[in-house]
């Protein structure tokens, strides 16, 4: 099993560092693996670093897929924070 | 036998600087460079030691990065402050460490070749990208490779000081100069600074040589050469002769018996031949300094620079820490008083590595800083008070411009008061409460402000700074840095004559105290406590043992009315050849 979203950046500033940082923080949490797919890269969510080199602006559209035993919980945390706009709305 | 002047005019391997602390050395050469960022491509072969430094440059990192970021949440606000969170973060990255390490073993290279080809994959997908704001990013991250490569950096050359040396360098940081001094190093010497570097401040507080502003020392001087450092006269010899080696060999043992002669009054009081006694209080950095203290023979401690716990320690100690460290040193000095001067940092003590502050000097240090940032000031206030029990321990400000400033500083104080007796924790209620006096505006309203205060401490290396608009770290205009400028006289004559008029002590703290040279005018100006590095008490005691006050305020009379810097330093040489005291320099 394998959870796959694609989901719309919906804040002003886009994914800058703050929610980039609090994205890898919520995916720490689960053991399922987690990565971000835009424009062709597909980055693991898990590292910070690689997380900030995602350029997500206002509109655009990534690609989240989990895959591992607490996929559903970590869909459904990871998801909502991109929903609620990275709590910038 | 030749003397100091004919061997120094006659050597061809001399190098001149200021003399920055007293003692003559013979020894090894290790010449500090710091290759900053030049990557090492070289291959290792003991993997396991490699990750160990690794891990050890992440730790080190985090700890800088720590301090960093505890400032910047209040300073800053989250979203500036997300940018150390996120550089903090990437020290912890998994998959990033766990790449960097895969990479160690697999390609058997060193750990910051390894750091920099791997981070700079990242920063070089940033740069491409089309967002402009990116670009930024991979600058942030720029800071934090630097960082850790540094780290790295500063692991292998820690590894290759060989004990018993002198440092030459070009320049030395505080944490630099702490370092080394923990390998049993001789004696200092740097291209740069002068008489108020930090490589000459820790120094005399540790009683090593040190000849700082030689310009060229690190281009003249080889690693492993021979050298002798003559820490009165600021000379350095090069690979010196058999006549030279035997003249200061010669000059070594009397310095010795100088020592032991200054010994038999460690614990004589500092008395006046008329009767005056003036209290020398120690200036300590290290808290390692106490027991060279104690031996001194000092009248208490009359400032405890606590942002070295900071530099020694890499983070801001948390309230329990401090406690501890100040109750122990209030202990060790009892019954005499210790006085604990708050962080003073910014500036050139402690770097934010994200403020471009265009003038740090006038910037955002000292006691503006702590008030800023009410938390950390708070902390340091709790730990002080909770380490009062023993009720000889005072605190000072720095840095202080206003009296509003002042107000709002005691305010906090008050309100630690406050938080204790509700945690029904015990202090001493009556802590006296002091301030520094080192900015002109203060040292204009000294009475009004003394009036707020129970003690005045005149901190003169930045009164002189501010006073004469000069920097005292930059070589072009050190001249100007006059501690004898009838200016300055006049001013610390001020601050000690407003302060008297409303009762309140007043001390000086600055290098100056422990100039020989200016002891006799600073006590003709009325200063009854003078505190310093704990090496230069005995030879500071020694003058006063020598001198009239009566003489010496007629001195200070005498030099209020000149114009220049020369007059002063020439009537106060005269000063001691009328009264036949000799200068320690002139006695070995």
């Amino acid at each position: 099993m394998m959870i796959e979203k694609t989901i719309k950046i919906k804040n002003k500033a886009g994914m800058h560092t703050r929610p980039a940082a609090t994205i890898v923080k919520l995916a720490s949490k689960y053991k399922c693996e987690f990565f971000i797919s835009k424009d062709g890269m597909n980055i693991n969510g898990k590292s910070i670093i690689g997380v900030m080199t995602l350029a997500a602006e206002m509109d655009s559209e990534v690609t989240l897929t989990f895959d591992g035993e607490d996929e559903e919980l970590a869909a459904a945390e990871i998801t909502d924070y991109f929903e609620r706009g990275f709590d910038e709305l | 036998m030749k003397n100091f002047k004919e061997i120094f005019k006659e050597a061809q391997n001399k190098i001149s600087g200021i003399a920055a602390a007293p003692g003559i050395v013979i020894s090894n050469v290790y010449l500090f460079t710091k290759e900053t960022l030049e990557i090492n491509h070289s291959s290792i072969t003991d993997v396991e030691e490699a990750k160990k430094n690794l891990d050890e440059a992440l730790f080190k990192s985090k700890k800088e990065l720590n301090k960093i970021f505890s400032i910047a949440k209040e300073r800053m606000g989250p979203t500036r402050a997300a940018i150390f969170e996120a550089q903090l973060m990437i020290l912890d990255d998994p998959i990033l460490i766990s790449k960097i390490k895969e990479r160690i073993e697999s390609e058997k290279k060193q750990p910051e070749y390894i750091v920099n080809d791997e981070i700079s994959k990242y920063q070089e997908m940033m740069i491409n990208s089309t967002e402009a704001y990116m670009k930024e990013r991979a600058h942030d991250i720029e800071d934090i490779k630097h960082r850790i490569i540094r780290n790295l950096q500063k692991k292998r050359w820690q590894s290759k000081i060989p004990n018993d040396s002198i440092v030459v360098s070009d320049s030395l940081t505080p944490a630099d100069t702490i370092l080394l001094s923990r390998h049993n190093v001789h004696g200092f010497i740097t291209d740069h600074g002068g008489l108020t570097s930090h490589a000459a401040i820790i120094s005399r507080s540790l009683n090593i040589p040190c000849v700082v502003g030689t310009h060229n020392a690190t281009t003249k001087i080889k690693d492993g050469d021979k050298i002798i450092v003559d820490g009165f006269h600021g000379y350095i010899l090069v690979n010196p002769t058999e006549e030279q080696i035997k003249f200061f060999h010669g000059k070594i043992n009397k310095l010795i018996e100088l020592q032991k002669g200054l010994e038999e009054f460690v614990h004589a009081p500092a008395k006046t031949i008329d009767g005056k006694e003036i209290i020398l209080a120690a200036n300590v950095d290290v808290t390692g300094e106490i027991d060279l203290v104690i031996t001194n023979g000092a009248k208490g401690i009359g400032l405890y620079r606590t942002e070295q716990i900071l530099e020694e320690l890499g983070e801001f100690p948390n309230e329990d820490e401090q406690t501890r460290i100040y109750a122990n040193l209030s202990s060790r000095i009892y019954p005499e008083w210790l006085t604990i001067r708050a962080f003073d940092i910014g500036g050139d003590k402690f770097k934010f590595v994200d403020y471009d502050e265009p003038n740090p000097f006038l910037g955002l240090r000292g006691l503006r800083i702590l008030l800023e940032n009410k938390t950390l000031f708070k902390t340091q206030v709790r730990a002080v008070l909770k380490a009062s029990k023993n009720k000889n321990i005072q605190f000072m400000l720095p840095l202080v411009t206003t009296i509003t400033e002042i107000h709002k500083a005691k305010e906090i104080i008050d309100e630690c008061r406050k938080e204790l007796r509700t945690e029904k924790i015990s202090f001493d209620k009556n802590m006296k409460i002091g301030i520094m006096l080192e900015v002109p505006s203060a040292a204009v309203m000294a009475r009004e402000l003394a009036n707020e205060v129970d003690f005045i401490s005149i901190g003169t290396n930045d009164l002189i700074q501010y006073l004469m608009a000069v920097d005292r770290g930059n070589d072009l205009v050190s001249d100007l840095y006059q501690e004898f400028n009838p200016a300055v006289i006049r001013t610390i004559h001020h601050i000690v004559t407003e302060t008297k008029k409303v009762h309140k002590s007043v001390s000086l703290c600055g290098e100056m105290a422990a100039d020989t040279l200016a002891i006799p005018l600073l006590i003709g100006l009325g200063l009854d406590s003078l505190s310093m590095s704990p090496a230069t008490i005995t030879y500071a005691k020694r003058i006063i043992r020598l001198l009239s006050f009566q003489k010496a305020k007629a001195l200070a009379d005498e030099c209020l009315k000149f114009t220049t810097e020369k007059e002063v330093t020439a009537r106060i040489e005269k000063f001691f050849k009328e009264n036949s005291i000799t200068r320690t320099r002139n006695i070995i």
